[in-house]
Parts: structure tokens; C-alpha cells; sequence
């Protein structure tokens, strides 16, 4: 077995120099190249002595940013890529609990890490990439690497308003490699088409799959999501043979009838995960391309891929894909209301709980969270193992699949986005003039409503501006509502469903 | 123009849809919210619209978007 991702990366650059690891328009990687261009970062890294620690990664979405991670991790370090296009207030927020012990940057952001980032050196990538090598600091590195490394910290929505930091290690990447090898393999001439952001964990499919299998990742250009005429041309421009996208991106192409004139000619694999994948766009896909193997996925920040569903039969429009079982190495139980896991083959639903070799290591400096979240539970009488409880609510199936119904709490999934409403609340209730507020998600036309109690009615620029300064794009509210009071169930806690009913009555008397 | 805006601003509020021309290249219209546009504009203005026709530039302002519902009413 393996202590890091980085062993994948020397073997394959042993045996395919020459080949492509990773391109976008601008630039392109070998092998060869990368592995020279990371050691070059990682030996500058290095010299910090901070092994362990988080590196700060301020880049667009490139191929050079995928080097950059590498780089990161030949210094002994744990990447964590920031999403420049957020609010200044939330990357001020997230690096006051990182906490970095360097940044890398580029030109187009250079100016903003300079401005934000926290006292720690800030390097140009290009400057960095021309370090010299120094193979007994990497080799020294290298020696004290062990497979619970930490590899990466991302971030994602908070409910209390504070974005959290997952941390993941290096053995939850290096068993789903294995685990893929044999489920579904890639050879060397496999090019995958990267849609997602680099602070989704989903990307580590597209950034370490060619270090283990000497495949290729095309970094595909956001726009092109735009416009899906472009967008099947750039998967056949760049023979593109398998894609790890959320659901939303293959509805948009659906949505948008994008295979009307041309389609994909070279995929051979389609997977999905991060939210549910509607069965009627899916079926879309599966009309044009019907000898693709489609493989719905479940997973999460802090269980990377955890299960999965081959769909090896028709679905109808209506119906609803399982989530399946667990990969190799894995483990997946449902607990009931009394904390006992269900016994496969019993339909009771619980929430369904991870844990194994794709668990996470928890929340970054955050070891209250980390408990709550990261259980251990006695599963005979002397064995205790380690679980994340996922918050979402499943049961099994007849069959032995696992079926997804919806969360415990108020976390959303909008356009692949993981969403805590809560967060966008915490942001609401800062502006002036609310009194109380609460949001609620129609899911079907992914629209975010706000309803808020005031004094009187607010100015939806005001609330909009307000609420941008903290929140992302992906979270802002579509739109927002004035109520004289909110419905209140016997508790005296706001009745959420009510206002579910309110957002029904507003949506049906808009459109009628 | 009144139809078309209406159906703007339920999409994002936020935007200045009067004088923005570059609606797509800002990304204040992502692919997603695009996907709604479409279906509303499909649905509203009674046309299709073809896969090749949906590029930023003809969704860049609402004059382009009139004109491109023109195009195709009159192609239909």
C-alpha cells in the first residue's frame, strides 16, 4: 500500500514521460513536465518546514493550478484552493481559520492575496516553478509521509455562518484509486473532461485519476457550460472520454437540447455526483449515447466517493436512481431513530453514516464539530469503528441498493453547490432592518427565497447588496419576501413547512 | 421587452439588466440560469431555440436577446 498520491505520479512518469497529464486552451503537462515543475515548487515548500500545513492556492481553475496542488504536497503541505470569485469578507473568514503557512498566486489574483492573505509568503507560481530542485529536502519530505497525511482542507457552507474546513488525507485518494482500478479502469489514452471547480472534492477525481492510470485531464472552460453546441465540440476537439460532472451540468446540456445537431463521439464513461440526478435529463443522455457506462455516485466533502450505482436497466422518467453500495473499503450503515444501524433488507430509514477508507480525518481546527459529526459506534462487542453521520436520510431497497430521500436539516444542493441555509440567514440578519428572517429552496427551479419580518418593506437591491458582501454568487436568494409575522408551529419554532406553503401560494400567483 | 425583463429579474434580481451588454461574459448569467431563460422564453415568446444559437453572444443584453427571438420567430 501507499503513504502518498505522489508515489502514482513517479511511477506513471516513469513509464509515460511523454504523455499528456494535464492541459486546458493555455497550456499543456506531460508527465515529465509536471513532476519537474511540482519538485521545483515543492523543494521552495519545503524550505518552510511546515509540513502538515495548509498552502493557500489563489488560481483559476488551470493546468498549471493542478501542478501547483502537486507542488503543495511534494513540500509535505496540505493543499487548499480559494475561490477568488467569493466575497472578500468570506476569503478574510476562511483564512483566519486556515491560517496558511504560504500562498501561491498568479497575476490576475496577485493583487487580491497580496491585499487579504494573512502574514505568509506569497509566490508567483511561474517564479515558483523555476526553483531549483533539491532532492534531500523531498526525499527527507518523502520519508515521513504516512497514507493519514492530511492532503487537502476544503471548505464548505456553514449553517452557524462560518464556513468550515474539511480535511482530507491521502488514503482516502489512494483507496479510491485502487478501488476504481477494479471497478472501472482507465488506460493511458482515457482523457477526462473536467467540469468542476477545484474546490469541489469531486475535482480530485480529475486531478489525481491520471497519476494512477496515465490518462489525461482537459480542463474544460466554464463558459463553455454556457453554450452546449461549444461544449460538444470541445469534448470531441479534445477526445474526451469520461466525465465526473454534477447532475446539474448534464441537465443544463439537456435542458438546452444540446445534442440536436452534433454529440460527444469519444465517451465511455459518465458519472455523477453531488446531487440528485433527474432520471427524465439522465434518459436524455442515454438516448444519444446509449453504450456510455452512466454511474450515479454518492459522496461528500468529508467522505470523498463513497457509493455507487451502475445503471444497468431502463429507468422511467418518474422514478428515482438508487445510491447503491459501498466501494471497496468502504462502509455504509443506516441508523435508525434509536441510533442502531438497520439491518439490510429491513426498509426502515435512517440516516445513512460513512466510514472506512473514505473518511476523512474532520473539520480543520475544529474538534467540537469533528465529534459531533465523526461518531464511533460499537458494531459487535469489541469492535468500535469510526463513522460520519452524512445528515442525509436513506433506507435500503429490496434489491440491498441504497435509496436517498433528503436531508435531516436544511443543507441544499444547488447547481452542485453544497448549501447550508443557515448561512445565508446569518448573513440576512446582519443587515439593518430585519427582525427575523429564514430561507427556503424550490428545488425543482433551483430558486432560493428569502422571507423576512420588518418594520416595513426592504429594498431588494439593499438586501441583495447586503447579502452579497458575505455570501457567494451560488448562495445568493432569488428573491425575497415581506411577511407581517412568521408562521410559528406549537413549539414556538418557525414552522419551515409553512412557509413552504407560502412560497407555493407566491410562485402560483406569480404565474397565473 | 416588458415579458422579457420580467422573466430576467425572476431569474437574478441583482442585475442591471438595462444597461449590462455583457450578461453572459460577467456571469451574471451562468449556464444554469440560462437553462431557465431559455425554458421561459421558449414557453413565453413561443419559439425554439436552437443548441447553436445559444452562445454569449446572443445573450450578452436584453437587445440581443429580443433580437434573437425575432430571428427566430421569423425563421418559424
Amino acid at each position: 500500500m501507499k503513504n502518498s498520491v505522489l508515489e502514482f505520479l513517479e511511477e506513471t512518469a516513469g513509464s509515460y514521460p511523454d504523455r499528456c497529464v494535464y492541459s486546458d486552451p493555455e497550456r499543456t503537462y506531460t508527465f515529465s513536465k509536471a513532476l519537474r515543475t511540482a519538485r521545483a515548487i515543492g523543494s521552495r515548500i519545503g524550505k518552510l518546514q511546515a509540513s502538515g500545513r495548509p498552502v493557500a492556492v489563489f488560481m483559476e481553475k488551470s493546468a498549471s493550478m493542478a501542478v501547483a496542488i502537486l507542488g503543495i504536497l511534494y513540500g509535505g503541505c496540505c493543499y487548499c484552493p480559494i475561490d477568488t470569485s467569493m466575497p472578500e469578507q468570506r476569503i478574510r473568514t476562511i483564512l483566519s481559520v486556515l491560517d496558511p503557512a504560504a500562498a501561491i498566486t498568479e497575476p490576475g489574483s496577485r493583487h487580491l492575496t497580496e491585499r487579504i492573505a494573512p502574514a505568509c509568503p506569497v509566490w508567483d507560481y511561474d517564479e515558483l516553478s523555476e526553483t531549483p530542485e533539491d532532492p534531500k529536502l523531498l526525499a527527507r519530505i518523502r520519508s515521513g509521509c504516512k497514507e493519514t497525511d492530511p492532503l487537502y482542507i476544503l471548505f464548505t457552507s456553514g449553517s452557524t455562518g462560518v464556513p468550515k474546513g474539511v480535511m482530507g488525507c491521502h488514503r482516502m485518494i489512494i483507496n479510491n484509486l485502487c478501488w476504481l482500478e477494479k471497478e472501472f479502469p482507465y488506460a493511458p489514452e482515457d482523457v477526462l473532461g473536467s467540469q468542476v471547480p477545484f474546490h469541489f472534492v469531486i475535482s480530485l477525481h480529475d486531478i489525481f485519476v491520471p497519476l494512477r492510470f496515465g490518462c489525461s485531464t482537459y480542463i474544460i472552460p466554464q463558459d463553455y457550460f454556457s453554450s452546449p453546441a461549444r461544449l460538444v465540440n470541445c469534448l470531441n476537439d479534445n477526445h474526451v472520454t469520461s466525465v465526473f460532472w454534477v447532475p446539474s451540468a448534464l441537465t443544463v446540456v439537456a435542458r438546452l437540447n444540446g445534442f440536436d445537431t452534433q454529440q460527444p463521439r469519444f465517451l465511455r464513461y459518465i458519472f455523477f455526483i453531488g446531487e440528485v440526478m433527474p432520471v427524465k435529463y439522465l434518459n436524455y443522455w442515454r438516448r444519444y449515447l446509449p453504450d456510455v457506462r452512466y454511474v450515479n455516485m454518492y459522496g461528500s466533502t468529508e467522505t470523498h466517493v463513497s457509493l455507487f450505482f451502475e445503471l444497468v436497466r431502463d429507468f422511467k422518467d418518474h422514478e428515482r436512481l438508487p445510491i447503491g453500495h459501498a466501494c471497496g473499503n468502504v462502509k455504509a450503515l443506516i441508523l435508525d431513530d434509536n441510533g442502531r444501524p438497520v439491518p439490510p433488507g429491513e426498509e426502515t430509514a435512517g440516516e445513512l453514516c460513512i466510514g472506512g477508507a473514505a473518511l476523512s480525518l474532520g473539520y480543520y481546527k475544529d474538534q467540537e464539530k469533528t465529534e459531533d459529526r465523526f461518531i464511533s459506534l460499537k458494531l459487535s462487542s469489541d469492535v468500535t469503528e469510526r463513522f460520519y453521520r452524512t445528515g442525509d436520510i436513506a433506507s435500503y431497497a429490496a434489491d440491498g441498493n441504497i435509496v436517498y430521500h433528503g436531508r435531516k436539516d436544511f443543507q441544499i444542493k444547488r447547481m452542485g453547490y453544497r448549501i447550508e441555509l443557515g448561512e445565508i440567514e446569518a448573513a440576512a440578519a446582519l443587515i439593518p432592518g430585519i427582525n427575523e428572517c429564514v430561507c427556503v429552496y424550490n428545488e425543482e427551479r433551483q430558486m432560493i427565497l428569502l422571507l423576512y419580518t420588518a418594520a416595513e418593506k426592504l429594498d431588494s437591491k439593499m438586501l441583495s447588496n447586503g447579502i452579497s458582501a458575505r455570501v457567494p454568487r451560488y448562495m445568493m436568494p432569488n428573491r425575497y419576501i415581506r411577511l407581517e409575522q412568521m408562521p410559528r408551529n406549537a413549539n414556538g419554532k418557525i414552522d419551515r413547512r409553512g412557509l413552504k406553503e407560502i412560497y407555493a401560494q407566491a410562485e402560483k400567483s406569480q404565474r397565473s | 421587452m416588458d415579458e422579457l425583463l420580467e422573466i430576467l429579474n425572476d431569474i437574478n434580481p441583482d442585475a442591471d439588466y438595462e444597461t449590462n451588454d455583457h450578461l453572459v461574459d460577467d456571469e451574471i448569467l451562468t449556464s444554469f440560469e440560462l437553462v431557465m431563460l431559455v425554458t421561459q422564453i421558449r414557453d413565453v415568446f413561443d419559439v425554439s431555440i436552437p443548441s447553436e444559437a445559444i452562445i454569449p453572444e446572443n445573450f450578452n443584453s436584453v437587445e440581443a436577446m429580443m433580437r434573437l427571438i425575432g430571428r427566430l420567430k421569423e425563421d418559424e
